[in-house]
């Protein structure tokens, strides 16, 4: 048994308490620190905080960032989602490949470089895009690739690789990145000036309950794609009984072509900090978790500094703002990986160090959530939305937006049109209004809501994206008349099946058959019925799957069938006569049994 | 009582004790809802989704959805079986069984459901996995092609035995069941003695040298279909 790995493990348990729930944090530090969370390394770890080995095994396996084998001291991820395909990550692929002489799934020879895919890392505005150990490299070229390697080759640090710097604080001394924030359309709400403490000091002058009727009465609803009124969710957990009760941020933001989040944790981290704060005091909870994902480290030196001067500043602690009795801090969690970690219980999962596995409900995470308390989970841009209600009051924000979604919501806008990046909008803006906004030209289809959400054709431009109409978490696809639907509904479907738990069948199983039959299709092998198959398969899939992803994963199909339904048709062969499947390819289906026999069959 | 809740499954009025979950209270009135992953030793899971079934309109697992007052539940209509057939298909193309060679045969509850459906092929193409068997422990083997990840040896393994021999391990379609040690079964401290041997709805995991002892036709699943026990109640 090596000593230091041993030694390491002993002080990485020991800094997180020995405490199992921590083993997110554990895991990663080994991850970070050896490569991999080696076979040796997880009985050690499994020791260390008196579990079961194979518990380790479990949680190391589900993540995308933690792995089992070595990695290279560098690894790189190129984001491949449809937006970097669009933009060229093709080229950028091949180039890394040619320089590295390795396939993407491979380390070099010399174990210093890992060459790996991963779906959307939120820089759909400035794709093609990579994520080079935690440093992100934007608008990348097949040139920029070859660059790239050749300077690692010299020197394996990622950092050094960083060019001209971002604009705001993408270019702050604890960040250092090269992204930029794309802001296009500032609001009044999120991307406005306001002083630390205007919100939580008005909060801590009224009555918790004072504080849920006010975000009731801004007619507040989630900014994470669901929609639920917050002040209800708040009510619930404020009600249920328990002592101990928790405030978790969901920073995970996964859904693909949604990036919104991104630029908030860069420029108004303090205004969500506010906003955990505010909660924190109207459902009686002390501790604030914000989870991270994994693609986002590089800001996360940025927000500790951001909590810091909470701190300092009296508006996180004991007595926060001189309220007796009122203590409320925030800490952060990283994720490592897994799209299924935005899902509120599969969050709670991955903070209390497990897979990242969704829960039963009920219970809801309102009556037991984290570490089976009392629990409130709601999205950055949320918390950012409830801090301005507290400042200005609640007419203020219920004026803004439409009907049954009052106030502004931001959107990330990508794909085909001239300025991609974030627009604060009022609720009820018509999606043409934000093709003309963004500059997009020769639309012919645009997926509101990312992969989960629908593919719209030019008869519904016209509809306004609210929650009772278009709802989206933020994601804005922009796609013109020479992109094939049905090549990004396979991109969408492919995402799903790579990122599903794999917990229940409906899911696993029916997103992976799902696939094959658009694959079919794509390839020629359309069969008559196909479209029949795909649409009864989508629905047992989203009635019987057992949380919002398998609920929503065949929409990419779904939504294309309703809308598109032509470009299917136009792929699928008519049957072909005496009732022969059109599809079958004997020569192909024969081809290995001819070479076991060594002769050909004698079928023409 | 105050505790008693009334509610109906498919029209027909059925009492529960609050608390029960819509599987035990129609288990207790003799109405049968098919079911792979639950257990009534164990804590439910919520994974198969065979138990799917409507409430109040709504899609729910009746193994973990509690009853309430009034409440409205659809059991066997065309749509719901439609989608427990596509379930069951779905587990028979996603591992690779082979009935007439298996131990279980007759005794297998992903076999006996798929007749009570009347499922001659799944309508869905098989997916063919590669996956490992462990014949190392000297009592018990796993043949993961029969594997239904459902997740009874591992709650079992836990919550009965305290022993935690089975995990899962990997996501999505790679999940599979992994063993308590580095790679082999033979490694832990399984027992053939533990219940989490006797729980698998499968021919997944079995114990050694007493497969095929009962003959044909005195088997669980060979004269009466699987729920038949409940539905006489
Ligand atoms: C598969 C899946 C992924 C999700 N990802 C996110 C996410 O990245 N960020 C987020 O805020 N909500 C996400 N959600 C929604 C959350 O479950 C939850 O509804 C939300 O965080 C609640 O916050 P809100 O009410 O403020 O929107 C996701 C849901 C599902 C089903
Ligand atoms: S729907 Fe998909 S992601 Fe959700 S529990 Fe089922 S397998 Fe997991
Ligand atoms: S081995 Fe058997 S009991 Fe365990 S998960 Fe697989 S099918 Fe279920
Ligand atoms: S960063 Fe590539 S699609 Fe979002
Ligand atoms: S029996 Fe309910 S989900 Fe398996």
């Amino acid at each position: 048994m090596s000593e230091t790995l041993a030694s390491a493990i002993r002080e990485i348990a020991q800094a997180c308490g020995n405490d199992r729930s921590r083993m997110m944090d554990i895991v990663e530090a080994v991850q970070a620190k050896f490569g991999c969370v080696s076979s040796e390394a997880m009985d050690l770890i499994a020791k260390q905080v008196s579990t079961h080995r194979v518990e380790v095994e479990s949680v190391v396996s589900f993540y995308a960032f933690l792995s089992e084998q070595p990695k290279g001291k560098v690894v790189i991820r190129l984001c491949d989602d449809i937006i970097d395909e669009m933009k060229g990550s093709e080229s950028v692929a091949e180039a890394f490949r040619q320089e590295l002489g390795i396939d993407f799934g491979q380390t070099t020879p010399d174990g210093v470089i890992t060459l790996e895919k991963t779906p959307c890392i939120g820089m759909c505005d400035q794709a093609p895009a990579a994520l080079i150990n935690n440093e992100v490299i934007t608008y990348l070229s097949g040139d920029m690739a070859r660059e790239i390697v050749r300077k690692l080759k010299k020197d394996p640090d990622p950092k050094k690789l960083i060019g001209r710097l971002g604009d705001g604080n993408n270019a702050h001394d604890l960040v250092r990145s090269m992204v930029h924030n794309n802001i296009r359309l500032a609001g009044e709400v999120v991307f406005s000036t306001m002083a630390s403490g205007a919100g939580l000091k008005n909060a801590l002058a009224m009555t918790p309950q004072e504080v849920i009727r006010d975000v009731k009465t801004a007619r507040l609803r989630g900014r994470g794609g669901a929609g639920f009124p917050t002040g209800m969710k708040w009510d619930f957990t404020r009600q249920a009984p328990g002592d101990k009760k928790y405030v978790l941020c969901n920073a995970d933001e996964g859904e693909p072509g949604t990036f919104k989040d991104r630029v908030i944790l860069t420029e108004k981290a303090d205004m969500m900090f506010e906003g955990m704060a505010v909660a924190g005091y109207a459902i009686g909870a002390d501790t604030g978790v914000v989870y991270l994902r994994g693609e986002y480290a590089y800001l996360r030196a940025l927000l500790e500094d951001a909590l810091a001067k909470r701190r300092n500043a009296g508006l996180l602690g004991n007595d926060v703002m001189g309220k007796k009795g009122f203590r409320f801090d925030i800490r952060i969690q990283m994720g490592a990986g897994a799209y299924i970690c935005g899902e509120e219980t599969a969050l709670i999962s991955s903070c209390e160090g497990l897979r990242g596995d969704p829960k039963n409900r009920p219970p809801f995470p309102a009556q037991k959530g984290y570490l089976g308390c009392p629990t409130v989970v709601n999205n950055v841009e949320t918390f950012c939305k409830v801090a301005r209600i507290l400042e200005h009051g609640p007419g203020w924000f219920a004026k803004m937006g439409s009907e049954g979604s009052s106030g502004t919501k931001l959107l990330s806008i990508s794909g085909d049109c001239a300025k991609p990046g974030v627009y604060e909008v009022p609720f009820g803006i018509k999606v043409r209004e934000v093709l003309d906004l963004c500059g997009a030209e020769d639309t012919a289809a645009v997926q509101v809501g990312g992969p989960s959400g629908q593919m719209i054709g030019m008869n519904q431009f016209g509809d306004p994206i609210c929650y009772e109409h278009l709802a989206t978490g933020g994601s804005v696809m922009v796609f013109n008349s020479s992109r094939d639907v049905l090549k990004i509904a396979r991109k969408f479907m492919e995402f799903f099946v790579e990122e599903s738990c794999g917990f229940c069948t409906p899911c696993r199983v029916g997103n992976v058959l799902l696939k094959e039959k658009l694959d079919d299709i794509i390839n020629g092998k359309g069969a008559a019925g196909d479209l029949d198959y795909l649409e009864s398969l989508g629905a047992t899939v989203k009635a019987a799957s057992r949380c919002g992803l398998g609920q929503t994963s065949p929409n990419p199909i779904v939504t294309t069938i309703k809308n598109f339904r032509s470009a299917y048709e136009a792929k699928i062969k008519a049957p072909a006569e005496e009732g022969l499947q059109p599809t079958f390819d004997i020569h192909a289906a024969l081809s290995t049994a001819e070479s076991i026999a060594g002769r050909k069959s004698v079928h023409t | 009582m105050s505790n008693t809740i009334t509610f109906t499954i498919d029209g027909v009025e059925v009492t529960g004790q609050s608390g029960q979950t819509i599987m035990e209270a129609a288990d207790a009135a003799g109405i049968y809802i098919p079911r792979l992953c639950a257990l009534e030793e164990l804590a439910p899971h919520g994974s198969c989704r065979v138990c799917t079934v409507m409430v109040n309109g709504r899609p729910q697992a009746a193994c973990t959805q509690p009853i309430a007052e009034g409440m409205v539940v659809e059991n066997e209509t065309e749509q719901l079986l439609a989608i427990r057939r596509d379930i069951i298909d779905m587990l028979f193309v996603e591992g690779n069984h082979f009935c007439m060679f298996c131990e279980k045969s007759g005794n297998c509850e992903l076999q006996a459901l798929a007749y009570r459906f009347g499922i001659a092929a799944p309508r869905f193409p098989y997916l063919f996995p590669k996956r490992d068997i462990d014949a190392t422990h000297p009592d018990i083997f796993i043949d993961r092609n029969r594997c239904i990840l459902c997740g009874r040896c591992v709650r079992a393994s836990r919550d009965i035995d305290g022993k935690n021999v089975f995990e899962f391990v990997g996501r999505g379609f790679d999940k599979r069941v992994a063993v308590n040690a580095e790679a082999n079964l033979a490694d832990t401290d399984a027992a053939v003695t533990d219940e989490a041997v006797n729980v698998c709805p499968t021919g997944a995991l079995l114990k050694k040298r007493v497969g095929y002892a009962i003959p044909v036709g005195q088997r669980k699943y060979d004269h009466k279909p699987i729920g038949s026990d409940i539905e006489k109640k």
